[in-house]
């Protein structure tokens, strides 16, 4: 395997490097594939593929992508929930890949996530107030403080006190999702990676969960990764867009940039795909072929070249490079700013 | 009630399908009244526990114990009521002259049958093809929803295909036997976005190309703005608004409308603006409240939301289930704040 050389372009926003929260280079996770008896490698799943991301203190920074591009596995690899399997990683200045037992426990707390259903996926039996304090207890916080501060992160998230005493089921979608905020909240994070925690909701509730985490953010200094499949919610919530496809970032910019003038191809499908609630909007649209490779097996030089409408024969032999078009807007495109042109027919 | 009107492909009247639950009764659907001409196309829309699925279900007349469609149900299609009729009657008419398909392509394909077999099933059990011209037929039939070399892909089993294509699989399967009314029910939600932009343009094409009406169901008011031209919003078992898609986007008329539209964030909307957000949860269909079934979520609600339930009242072009309407269009309040 190459190495992916590294894009000398300027991460952030121009911002003070002394600023940066979570700090990631040439970060990858790779999954073994294995197959039959003997279980033996027979090839591998290129999850992530060599990432470099800064998130800045106090900055909502929002992965979007398709299934499979990786963006999961990225919010939870920026984590250390999983080992990555090459690239370096910071937490707030610290070395996160050298940090072993004890130490990273402690940082832990600092870290949290928030899953698209958090509470379903956690033990039927446990009321909410030891779902909610769970983290607390783990970290050795005594009982009764721990009662307190479960109490008060509940108020804040929008449940009574009464609903510490119940069980998960009793819950609508919406209040489970209160609850998973909560159980990430109570340990007073600084930054929480939040992997689609309003996808499994119903428009009318999936606003209440956004107000509730733009509030959250500002009251308690929180910075967020916010992982989604839906452009406009994830430029709804973010200061900056990380648009990835099979396993790389293609383009980086702020919400207001990234809409204002996509300059990678596949962005400008995504924005032309998304289906928006204003009748006689879009006529046309930039319609890709096919659907996304494997990522076992990704296409060799630019990934996107297989469904681009505009790739060139250089497309299959150099990888491009996230470069910096100005305004710290990062595309890694050789044909960057090219307009698509829309799609007449599906129908060949 | 009224009689079959020409031109008319489909209209249901009153409407309801109630399930017997341990529990009491479960009111999902509760006498709705729409229509559908034909070739034309009408949205249902809705969030989880509107009723929309079971209104597409009900249709089909598949709605299984302890599910039962109301006696006083009308579901007219082409001069026959399918309330009435028998199991037998009905299958020659399902998947034939109505189709269907459902958000999740993978459990609605036989994995033990190539796609070929189901698509040839189809049309042999519904055109009495022989098994040549049925192969024909289901070739045919893939490369119309752009399946990529249908030849060689008419002996795959569904396990390899992609999300996408099984969902043009399935809808060359329904479209197999010309049918004159496709029922969608969440036909792209399973799906990526730009594959749902894809099913979503073959959808509209084919419907250009062989006429046939359309009914959408579906909780993506984004796909409802690309689809169609008529639109019902359900809310608690009951439509609460209907009318042009244009005109209901652009002025809703009913507050639970309103607030649907004005919770979604559109593109290049940013956090320093709130969202519209609906207060509360959907209350149980075991036990609608007495009145308007959305006033204890309304913004408006007033003595007479609390006491009686509203009938869609008319605000041509539209109709709207709510007390606000009766002496005709009410100002929305989103007009107040553009201004």
């Amino acid at each position: 395997m190459t190495e992916v050389a590294h894009s000398q372009f300027d991460l952030g926003t121009g911002g003070d490097p002394a600023d940066v929260l979570v700090k990631a280079r040439g970060l990858k996770k790779h999954f073994p594939v294995r197959k039959g008896l003997l279980k033996r490698q027979v090839g591998t799943l290129q999850a992530v593929d060599g990432v470099d991301l800064d998130v800045f203190r106090g900055e909502t920074v929002g992965l979007v992508g398709e299934s499979g591009c990786g963006k999961s596995t990225l919010g939870r690899t920026l984590l250390r929930l999983l080992e990555p399997t090459a690239g370096e990683l910071e937490f707030d200045g610290v070395d996160l890949l050298r940090l072993g037992g004890r130490d990273l426990k402690t940082m832990r707390q600092h870290m949290q996530i928030v899953f698209q259903d958090s509470v379903g996926s956690l033990d039927p039996r446990m009321k909410v107030k030891d779902l909610v304090g769970e983290g607390l207890q783990i970290h050795g916080v005594d009982r009764k403080q721990r009662e307190a501060l479960v109490l008060e992160t509940l108020e804040r998230v929008g449940l009574s006190a009464e609903s510490a005493e119940r069980y998960p089921h009793m819950f609508s979608g919406g209040q489970r999702q209160r609850i998973g905020l909560a159980r990430a909240l109570v340990l007073r994070p600084k930054f929480i990676v939040a992997d689609e925690p309003v996808s499994a909701l119903d428009v009318s509730i999936q606003s209440q969960v956004l107000n509730l985490l733009v509030e959250l953010k500002q009251e308690f200094n929180l910075t967020y990764l916010f992982v989604a499949h839906d452009l406009a919610v994830v430029g709804y919530i973010s200061d900056r867009i990380a648009v990835m496809y099979l396993g790389k970032v293609v383009e980086l910019a702020t919400s207001d940039d990234l809409f204002a003038r996509p300059l990678h191809p596949y962005t400008q499908a995504l924005l032309s795909a998304n289906p928006e609630p204003i009748p006689g909007r879009k006529h046309q649209r930039i319609v890709l072929r096919g659907d996304v490779p494997s990522p076992i097996d990704p296409p060799s030089g630019c990934r996107f070249r297989t469904r681009c409408p505009i790739a060139q024969p250089i497309c299959a032999e150099v990888e491009p490079l996230l470069e910096d078009h100005g305004q710290s807007h990062g595309a890694a495109c050789h044909f960057a700013g090219t307009k698509i042109p829309e799609t007449p027919s599906v129908i060949g | 009630m009224s009689e079959y009107r020409k031109a008319e492909l489909l209209r249901v009247e009153n409407l309801s399908t109630w399930f017997d639950t341990p529990k009491g009764v479960l009111r999902a659907v509760d006498g709705i009244d729409f229509s559908i001409p034909q070739g034309g196309t009408l949205a249902v829309v809705g969030e989880s526990g509107s009723g929309k699925s079971v209104t597409a279900l009900s249709v089909m007349r598949l709605v299984e114990r302890p599910g039962r469609i109301h006696p006083s149900s009308h579901i007219w299609f082409e001069g026959r009521d399918l309330a009435q009729l028998g199991e037998k009657e009905l299958a020659r008419i399902r998947g034939n002259e109505i189709s269907m398909i459902f958000q999740e392509p993978m459990t609605s394909l036989n994995p033990v049958f190539t796609v070929g077999n189901q698509i040839e099933e189809a049309v042999r059990l519904h055109q009495g093809l022989n098994r040549r011209d049925a192969r024909e037929r289901a070739i045919e039939m893939m490369r119309l929803v752009g399946i990529p070399s249908a030849e060689r892909r008419v002996k795959d089993y569904p396990h390899p295909l992609s999300g996408g294509m099984r969902q043009r699989a399935l809808i060359a399967m329904a479209l197999s036997s010309d049918p004159k009314l496709l029922i969608a029910d969440e036909p792209t939600t399973a799906l990526d976005v730009t594959v749902q932009a894809q099913i979503l343009e073959l959808m509209k094409e084919l419907r250009e190309r062989l006429g046939m009406a359309i009914l959408l169901i579906t909780h993506d008011l984004g796909v409802v703005a690309e689809m169609v031209d008529e639109v019902a919003v359900m809310y608690g078992g009951r439509i609460v608004e209907r009318g042009p898609v244009s005109e209901i986007f652009a002025s809703p008329q009913h507050p639970y409308t309103e607030a649907l539209l004005d919770s979604i964030p559109l593109l290049g909307m940013r956090y320093a603006q709130p969202l519209k957000a609906i207060r509360g949860v959907v209350p149980s269909p075991l036990d609608w409240p007495a009145g308007c079934r959305f006033a204890p979520r309304c913004d408006y609600t007033f003595d007479k939301c609390i006491a009686n339930d509203p009938p869609l009242l008319p605000v041509p072009p539209q109709e709207s289930a709510c007390w606000l309407c009766e002496n005709g269009r009410r100002v929305p309040r989103t007009a107040e704040v553009v201004a």
